[in-house]
């Protein structure tokens, strides 16, 4: 469907990656883990390798959960777009095909929130 | 018994002011004088079908007005001599009103605009009427909201610049992207958004057990502005439900149209009433009904017997509905639990539950309130016991719809968030639920220019990188003033004051002694 | 399925009448007190008479005075000189 107008209607995205000045967005989603209330919106250069992401971004994002503290990244089962995804950590975000505005979903085994998830 | 009437009938009044002095154009064409009217869509056969059941005529109108207005600002004057804002229950209670006044204010005067504009674009006198005396009636709520509020401006924070924050801060962006999407839609659209879905079927839960909650707290103010500002609502319900009732009886071709725009505007308004979800459970120190106990009265019985009425048109019930109802046990805990977290960054302040106050929603959400959110209001307990009050730091996902950050659960499993993502013409898009996934994929070309704060404070709009300097400088939220915890804030230690207790020390127990 | 009209009026000293008239001219209705207002339901069909609250009131009373009142109402609305009727129809 499209909007009903009294004129031809079209419009530009506002957030197309153009606007983000050479950077891009991510979410990080953390199932289980609700002590956060949705996912992370992060800003993040597409150049940036995925282990640097998880260590330079997501790690300080989630320390606050006492389930951060050991978290091994290289344990990570991930998702992006809510498909099965094996990044490769020396690659970039770009490289790895995490694209402008990937969702992608963290789960680490054993680390299943506390309380069934309600923290 | 006599009728009691010499004069004309309230029939023949009402005749006369909506029929008889309007007129059919003679030098210019119909669809030039009233451009809107066809494009939705909607086929309007006889205009001369239109009823107004109240009738209510422009001399009837302006007494019933002044009359009001007379009532309400003799209360106003009491309330601020005798210094009323000494006499509520709690100064948390307050922290309502600045979500009130920076939320919902804005949104009547965005009404008296939308009014005004559908009242000059439609050619029945009766409908036009009827638009123009909503539209000055919202005038005249935002006008007595910032009056009675103002009182309390003098007296607390977080109050001082409300016109600026709506355009600006990141929750702001949810009642104002709403009103944008309504008032930037068709004449007939605008009505089934605000008229019928808002007025006729969700704002009760806002202005009558909110608003019997302000009296319960002991705020004479607020509880007059709402009231009378209700007592225009009756109105304003009527105009919903029989507009509803004209576009379905005109023609067959309608049915579907309406039944979208039903659907949409249910689901868009239930998201935004979810901020008044966590005033009611969470912000009013002496509670008066659940959400939960509201929804059921005023959705799920109300809503009920409105939309059984409406079969006969060939009309059902909301799409996602079932959604909405399941969501009644969880809503008002996940929307707090998202302000207690962000609250550096908003223009009231949030805090824990005491323990009377969890055993209370205990009671009140048997099924969800010790199951998912009990263990996290007590961590967080006891991070701030041991001085480490949580707040998040990084910034959510919104919804590309309704602006929420994405914290609903799926129907059926409280513990998973309800995601939804889809691509549009090479451009991803995440959304809050099926309802506002449902309603980007009908109109993309609308949603695909939301305006995220969070995307916006990404892409260097908003004066500043860091959350500080975005907060301070570009929302004029007082960082240690407005923001963060109330527990030790500068409303905190004045009310103590007020009340003649000590002054606060920091210790742990003052939030039991507030 | 219950399907329950409703009124909801400020707890003021004119609304005593009107409620106390209401209850008389509507037997099967319900009257519920909360903080600051009063809701009075009926299943399907509630009803103001201009002369039973005229008499309660003692005074005249023109119906649409209700307006400064009311709260909320839930129904399909028909006015007249002599009533006020909110009513589901199906």
């Amino acid at each position: 469907m499209s909007v009903k107008a009294l004129y031809q209607y079209s419009a530009e995205p506002r957030d197309l990656q153009a606007n983000f000045n050479g950077m891009q967005l991510v979410y990080l989603y953390w199932p289980n883990h609700l002590l956060f209330c949705s996912p992370f919106a992060f800003l993040a250069s597409p150049e940036m390798s995925m282990g640097e992401f998880c260590e330079q971004v997501v790690r300080p994002a989630i320390a606050a959960h006492p389930q951060a503290a050991g978290l091994d990244f290289g344990q990570a089962q991930w998702q992006l777009n809510n498909q099965p995804f094996s990044p490769d950590p020396a690659l970039s975000l770009a490289q790895n095909g995490v694209a402008h505005k990937a969702l992608l979903t963290l789960r680490v085994p054993g680390l299943d929130g506390i309380a069934g998830g309600a923290i | 018994m006599a009728t009691k009437n010499k004069k004309l009938s309230l029939k023949d009044k009402y005749q006369y002011l909506t029929r008889d002095m309007a007129w059919e154009p003679s030098y210019q064409k119909k669809e030039d004088i009233f451009p809107y009217e066809r494009f939705e869509g909607i086929k309007i056969t006889d205009w001369d079908k239109w009823e107004d059941p109240f009738r209510l005529t422009m001399d009837a109108y302006w007494k019933y007005q002044a009359e009001k207005e007379k009532k309400l600002y003799a209360i106003f004057d009491a309330f601020a001599q005798n210094n009323g804002h000494q006499n509520i229950s709690d100064a948390r209670y307050v922290n309502a009103l600045k979500l009130f006044l920076t939320g919902v204010s804005p949104l009547e005067y965005g009404a008296f605009q939308g009014y005004a504009k559908v009242g000059r674009h439609f050619s029945g006198a009766g409908a036009r009427v009827a638009c123009q005396m909503q539209s000055i009636d919202e005038l005249r709520h935002v006008q007595t909201q910032l009056h009675a509020m103002s009182h309390y401006n003098k007296h607390f924070n977080g109050l001082h610049d409300f016109a600026h924050m709506h355009d600006r801060v990141w929750f702001l962006s949810v009642p104002k992207s709403f009103f944008d999407d309504a008032r930037s839609a068709g004449p007939f659209e605008f009505l089934t958004a605000i008229s019928f879905s808002f007025e006729y079927v969700l704002t009760n839960l806002l202005f009558v057990p909110f608003m019997s909650g302000a009296a319960y707290n002991g705020d004479m103010a607020t509880v007059t502005f709402g009231f009378s500002a209700q007592s225009d609502e009756a109105r304003h319900m009527t105009l919903g439900l029989e507009v509803i009732k004209f576009m379905l009886e005109q023609h067959e071709d309608n049915v579907p149209i309406v039944q979208h725009w039903i659907d949409k505007w249910f689901w868009r308004g239930y998201r935004l009433l979810s901020l008044v979800s966590m005033m009611m459970d969470y912000m009013l120190p002496n509670k008066v009904m659940s959400w939960k106990d509201a929804w059921e009265v005023y959705y799920e019985q109300n809503g009920g017997a409105l939309f059984k009425d409406l079969e006969r048109y060939g009309i059902r019930p909301p799409k996602y509905q079932d959604v909405a109802n399941d969501g009644k046990n969880h809503i008002s805990h996940q929307l707090w639990s998202t302000f207690y977290q962000y609250s550096h960054a908003t223009n009231f302040h949030t805090w824990l539950p005491s323990a009377a106050e969890m055993d209370w929603l205990s009671e009140q959400y048997p099924d969800t309130f010790d199951k998912y959110y009990r263990p996290r209001f007590e961590h967080w307990q006891k991070m701030q016991d041991k001085g480490e009050r949580f707040y998040n730091n990084t910034l959510p996902q919104l919804c590309q719809v309704c602006q929420v950050p994405t914290l609903f659960t799926e129907h059926g499993d409280p513990t998973q968030l309800s995601l939804r993502t889809l691509e549009h013409e090479g451009e991803r898009y995440h959304f809050c639920s099926d309802g506002c996934c449902d309603i980007f994929k009908y109109e993309p070309e609308k949603y695909i220019q939301s305006w995220l704060p969070v995307h916006q404070i990404y892409q260097g709009n908003c004066e500043g990188a860091d959350v500080e300097t975005v907060v301070s400088k570009y929302y004029h939220i007082n960082i240690g003033q407005d923001n963060f915890d109330y527990v030790g804030s500068p409303d905190h230690q004045r009310w103590q004051a007020i009340k003649g207790n000590r002054p606060l020390g920091g210790d742990d127990d003052s939030r039991d002694a507030a | 399925m219950s399907q329950l009209a409703f009124i909801v009026f400020q707890d003021n000293d004119n609304a005593r009448y009107l409620v106390e008239a209401i209850a008389e001219d509507n037997p099967h209705a319900e009257v519920q007190h909360h903080p600051a207002m009063i809701r009075i339901q009926a299943e399907k069909r509630l009803v103001i008479n201009r002369a039973t609250v005229e008499e309660k009131i003692g005074r005249e009373w023109d119906v649409q005075e209700m307006l400064l009142d009311v709260i909320s109402i839930g129904g399909n609305v028909d006015e007249d000189e002599d009533h006020f009727i909110l009513e589901w129809k199906n």
